[in-house]
C-alpha cells in the first residue's frame, strides 16, 4: 500500500485505489464492508463522500446502510481530519491517572472539542478507550507515537513543537 | 547464527505435513537442533513495553551482539517475545538459560549488557529489579515474587516464544493437541473432555464451554467457530497479550473446537485498537496454513478449517455475541434478544460458537493433559486459572495468572506489591465498565476471586480487568465515568438502557459539580434497578452495577457530595482546592517547576502558595511534593 497521505482539504478521490481495495483486497465481499471502509479511511484519514457512493454501487449496498455503519462505529469519520492526530486514552487506568483533565486542557488550549479539528487543520483531538498500555498510563499518542506517563506539561510541549513547525 | 534464520531454513525444507507423524518428526528435528541451555536474550515486545521503546532496544541489542561477535564464546540468540507480564517495569529483558531479569532497560544499556553480562558474566546491578522497600535486588525471574506467585497455564508460552515464528511455538508443543484429537479422538470425546475440565468461558458470563460446544454441535447446518478478541473493557489487556504473545494457542484451540463441532470456517474478531494482535494473528495463520496445520486437509486427515481475522471498528457493544456476529457480517452491531441462541442461529443465521480468546487458549492443554488435570486448579465452581490485568494504584502493574479462588489480598499485595505512595487501598474494581467496585479493606480483602463470589458481592468477573483504587479516587466520579462510557457505547435501540443511562449520567454529573440534591441517591437506585432489569442485552442489564455497588458500599461519599458539597477524595474539581501547608513546605520549588499553569508562587526555601484563580487542579504539585505539604481542602 502506498504511503498514506495526509489530507487537509476534501481530497480528490482515487477510484482505482478504491476499486483495488474493494475487489483485490476483499474480493467484493459485502461482509467485509467494514474493513473496506477502514482501508479507505486509512488512506484518506476520513471517509470521503464520493468514495462511499462508489462503494455503494460496487457492492450493491444502499448508501443509507453504509452511512448507518459509518455513524454507528466510533472509529469512522465523515469529516476530514487535521495534519496531526492526538489520541488521548480515556480508558479506566488512564482516566484514574488524570487523562480526563488532560483532554479538557488540550481542548481548551486548541479551542476544539474532543473529536474536533483546529481551524488551521493542524490538529485533531481524539479520545480512545484503552490502548492496552495501561501500565504506563496515562497514555497519549501523537501521530502513532506513544507518549507513556504523559502530563499536561508534556502535552503543552508537544503541541508547541508542532505549532512552531 | 541466529535461530530465526535457521528455523527459516528448516521451514523451507518442509512443505505441508500430510500426517501427524511428519509433524512430530519435524518437531523433534527442531527440538534436537535447539539447545535448551543455549544463551538467549528475550526482549519483551508486548504493547506495554513497545510503548516505552522496546523495539529500539531489540534492534540495538541485536546490533550490539553482532558487533562484539568475535569476543562472545557462544553467540546468544536475540529474540522478540510477547508480553513478559511485568509491564510497569518495561522495557524488560530476560537472559536465558540463567533466567536473569533486567528491567527498565534503555537502548543505551544494550552495549553494557553485552560487555558485562554476556561476555564478562557479571550482573549489571542497576538494571536489576528491587522490590519496594527492599534493600537487595533480585537477579532471577524465578525469585521475583511477582512471577513466583503466579501459576501460568494460559500464559505458559507467552513471553518465552517468538510469536512471529511458528517453529518456536512447535518446539514448545503447539499443535500437539490438534494432532491428538484428529488422530485419536472422536468429536464427542473432545466435547466430553472439555465438559470434564469444567472450563467456563473467560469472556465474562462464565458459561460452561463444553455445554456450549455440545449444543452447537447438535444443530444442523454449516457451523462457524468464532473467537471474541474484542476486549472492550478499558483497562484490560490480557486477551491482547495472549493474541500477541502466543497466537498459535488460540488458533489451535479454535481448530479443536471446529473439529468437535464439525465446522470448517472460523473468524477471529479483534478490536482495531490492537494492531499488533491483528498483525501477529495474520502472520500466524499464514504460517500455519503453509504447514498444513490450518486450512485444507489438515495433517492429511481430510479435516478442513479456514480462519481469518476481522477487525472491529470501535464499538464496545460489539463484544456482545449477537452484535459481534452482525458486525462480522459487515453490519452495525446491535444486539438482539437472548431467546434467539447464537448456537442455533448466529453468524449468517447458522449455528455459531463464540468463545473468548483465553477460553480457546486453555483448550490444547486440557486435551493433552485431560479434563481431570484441569479441575486440579481452582475451585469447585470455577476450575482452572484466570489471567487478570492488574492496573491502577498498585506497584506491580501487569498480567497476572492465578488459580481461580485466589484471594484479592494475594493478588493486590502478594503479587501486586501493594499500593504506592503510602496510600490506603480503597477499592478494587472488577468486571469492566459494568462491573462493580469492591470496597477494601473494610470487608472483602480475603474474598476468593471466582465467578460466584464476585457476583454475590455485586460485581462480576468480567473478562479479567482488575483496577486497584487508592484513597484519592472518588467513587462518585468513578461511577460517573463508567456510566458516561456506557452512554457513549449503548447502541440505543432499547429504552431502559438508552434513557436509564442518560438520566443516571445527568444526575451523577450534577453530583460531581456540587449540584446534588437530597433524594438523588434514591432516584439513582430506582433508575439503576430498572435499567438492570429491563434492558435487552448484557450491556444494559449490568449497566447500573457501578452505580449500585458504589452506593451500597460508599454511601457516605455520595452524601458528602450532596450535603457538604465536598469531594473527600479530591477529584471533583469544583468541590475542593489545593493548599500548601506552610508548616511542611520547605520551599524546594519542585511544585513551582512542575505546575503547567504557573499557579504556584514563592521564593526559594520559603513556603509557597497556590493562586486558586490560575490553578487547573491537574494534581502535578500534589503528586510530586516530597514533603506531603499539599492538602486537599
Ligand atoms: C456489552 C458486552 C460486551 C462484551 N465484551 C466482550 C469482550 O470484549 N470480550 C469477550 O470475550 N466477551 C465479551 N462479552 C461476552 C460475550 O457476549 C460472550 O459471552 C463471550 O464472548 C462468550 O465467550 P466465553 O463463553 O468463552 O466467555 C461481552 C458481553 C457484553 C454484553
Ligand atoms: S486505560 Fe489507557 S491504555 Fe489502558
Amino acid at each position: 500500500m502506498p504511503e498514506a497521505e495526509v489530507m487537509c482539504q476534501e481530497p480528490e478521490v482515487d477510484f482505482t485505489l478504491i476499486d483495488r481495495i474493494i475487489r483485490d483486497d476483499f474480493n467484493g465481499n459485502r461482509e467485509a464492508m467494514i474493513m473496506m471502509m477502514q482501508a479507505i479511511q486509512r488512506h484518506y484519514h476520513f471517509l470521503p463522500e464520493p468514495a462511499l457512493h462508489y462503494l455503494s454501487q460496487a457492492i450493491s449496498v444502499p448508501l443509507t446502510k453504509i452511512y448507518e455503519v459509518a455513524t454507528f462505529y466510533a472509529s469512522f469519520s465523515l469529516i476530514p481530519k487535521g495534519k496531526h492526530i492526538l489520541h488521548v486514552c480515556t480508558g479506566t487506568a488512564c482516566h484514574l491517572k488524570g487523562s480526563g483533565g488532560m483532554v479538557k486542557h488540550i481542548a481548551g488550549k486548541l479551542g476544539i472539542a474532543p473529536g474536533g479539528t483546529t481551524a488551521d487543520k493542524k490538529f485533531t483531538l481524539e479520545t480512545v478507550n484503552c490502548l492496552g498500555a495501561c501500565a504506563v498510563s496515562p497514555v497519549v499518542v501523537l501521530d502513532e507515537k506513544y507518549h507513556p506517563k504523559a502530563t499536561v506539561g508534556l502535552l503543552n510541549e508537544l503541541i508547541d513543537q508542532v505549532n512552531a513547525e | 547464527m541466529n535461530t530465526a534464520t535457521s528455523a527459516a531454513a528448516v521451514l523451507s525444507g518442509v512443505k505441508r505435513f500430510v500426517g501427524g507423524q511428519e509433524l512430530e518428526q519435524h518437531r523433534q528435528a527442531l527440538i534436537d537442533r535447539t539447545d535448551p541451555n543455549a544463551p538467549r536474550i528475550l526482549v519483551c515486545c508486548g504493547t506495554g513495553c513497545k510503548a516505552v521503546g522496546s523495539l529500539d532496544l531489540l534492534e540495538t541489542m541485536q546490533n550490539s551482539v553482532a558487533a562484539s561477535g568475535a569476543a562472545i564464546k557462544v553467540m546468544p540468540e536475540v529474540k522478540r517475545t510477547g508480553c513478559h507480564g511485568f509491564c510497569s517495569r518495561g522495557p524488560l529483558l530476560t537472559l536465558q538459560p540463567e533466567g536473569l531479569f533486567y528491567q527498565r532497560v534503555k537502548p543505551e544499556d544494550a552495549e553494557e549488557i553485552v560487555k558485562q553480562t554476556v561476555i564478562g558474566g557479571e550482573l549489571v546491578k542497576r538494571l536489576l529489579y528491587k522490590p519496594q522497600g527492599a534493600k537487595e535486588s533480585i537477579a532471577k525471574v524465578g525469585d521475583i515474587p511477582f512471577f513466583a506467585k503466579q501459576t501460568k497455564l494460559v500464559l505458559k508460552r507467552v513471553g518465552r516464544i517468538d510469536p512471529f515464528d511458528i517453529n518456536d511455538s512447535l518446539v514448545h508443543g503447539a499443535y500437539k493437541a490438534l494432532n491428538k484429537v484428529l488422530n485419536e479422538m472422536s468429536p464427542d470425546q473432545v466435547i466430553e473432555e472439555i465438559k470434564n475440565s469444567k472450563l467456563r468461558g473467560r469472556g465474562g458470563a462464565g458459561f460452561p464451554t463444553g455445554l456450549k460446544w455440545e449444543s452447537c454441535s447438535r444443530q444442523p447446518g454449516r457451523h462457524y467457530v468464532i473467537c471474541n478478541g474484542d476486549e472492550g473493557d478499558p483497562g484490560a489487556f490480557m486477551d491482547a497479550s495472549v493474541m500477541e504473545g502466543d497466537p498459535h494457542a488460540v488458533l489451535e484451540g479454535m481448530a479443536i473446537a471446529a473439529y468437535a463441532m464439525g465446522s470448517d470456517r472460523g473468524f477471529l474478531y479483534v478490536r482495531m485498537e490492537y494492531p499488533l494482535a491483528v498483525q501477529t494473528l495474520t502472520r500466524a495463520i499464514r504460517q500455519a496454513e503453509e504447514l498444513g496445520l490450518i486450512g485444507d486437509n489438515i495433517l492429511g486427515t481430510g479435516f478442513k478449517f479456514k480462519v481469518s481475522v476481522s477487525t472491529g471498528a470501535g464499538a464496545f457493544v460489539c463484544g456482545e455475541s449477537s452484535a459481534l456476529m452482525s458486525s462480522l457480517e459487515g453490519k452495525v452491531g446491535r444486539p438482539r434478544p437472548k431467546y434467539i441462541r447464537s448456537t442455533e442461529k448466529g453468524f449468517r443465521d447458522s449455528p455459531s460458537n463464540l468463545n473468548n480468546v483465553e477460553t480457546y487458549a486453555n483448550v490444547p492443554e486440557i486435551i493433552l493433559r485431560g479434563g481431570a488435570w484441569y479441575t486440579g486448579y481452582g475451585t469447585e465452581r470455577s476450575a482452572g486459572t484466570k489471567v487478570f490485568s492488574l492496573t491502577g494504584n498498585v506497584h506491580n502493574v501487569g498480567l497476572v495468572e492465578v488459580p481461580m479462588g485466589t484471594s484479592l489480598r494475594e493478588i493486590v499485595y502478594g503479587i501486586g506489591g501493594g499500593i504506592p505512595n503510602k496510600k490506603e487501598l480503597k477499592a478494587v474494581q472488577t468486571g469492566g465498565p459494568s462491573g462493580g467496585c469492591i470496597p477494601i479493606p473494610k470487608k472483602f480483602l480475603d474474598i476468593n476471586v471466582g465467578f460466584g463470589k464476585l457476583a454475590e458481592i455485586g460485581s462480576m468477573m468480567g473478562s479479567g480487568g482488575m483496577i486497584v483504587m487508592d484513597e484519592n479516587i472518588c467513587m462518585v466520579e468513578v461511577s460517573r465515568y463508567f456510566i458516561n462510557f456506557l452512554v457513549e457505547e449503548s447502541c440505543g435501540q432499547c429504552t431502559p438502557c438508552r434513557e436509564g443511562l442518560t438520566r443516571m449520567k445527568d444526575i451523577l454529573t450534577r453530583l460531581t459539580l456540587g449540584e446534588g440534591r437530597e433524594g438523588d441517591v434514591e432516584l439513582l437506585e430506582e433508575i439503576g434497578k430498572f435499567t438492570n432489569s429491563f434492558s435487552l442485552c448484557g450491556l444494559g442489564t449490568s449497566a447500573a452495577n457501578p452505580v449500585l455497588s458504589t452506593i451500597k458500599y460508599f454511601r457516605e461519599e455520595y452524601d458528602a457530595h450532596i450535603r457538604d458539597k465536598k469531594c473527600p477524595a479530591g477529584v471533583c474539581k469544583p468541590l475542593y482546592y489545593y493548599e500548601i501547608d506552610p508548616e511542611k513546605c520547605t520551599g524546594c520549588g519542585l511544585c513551582r517547576a512542575k505546575c503547567p499553569a504557573k499557579a504556584v508562587a514563592g521564593e526559594k526555601k520559603k513556603p509557597h502558595t497556590i493562586d486558586q484563580e490560575l490553578c487547573i487542579k491537574c494534581m502535578e504539585c500534589y503528586k510530586n511534593c516530597k514533603f506531603d505539604s499539599i492538602k486537599i481542602m
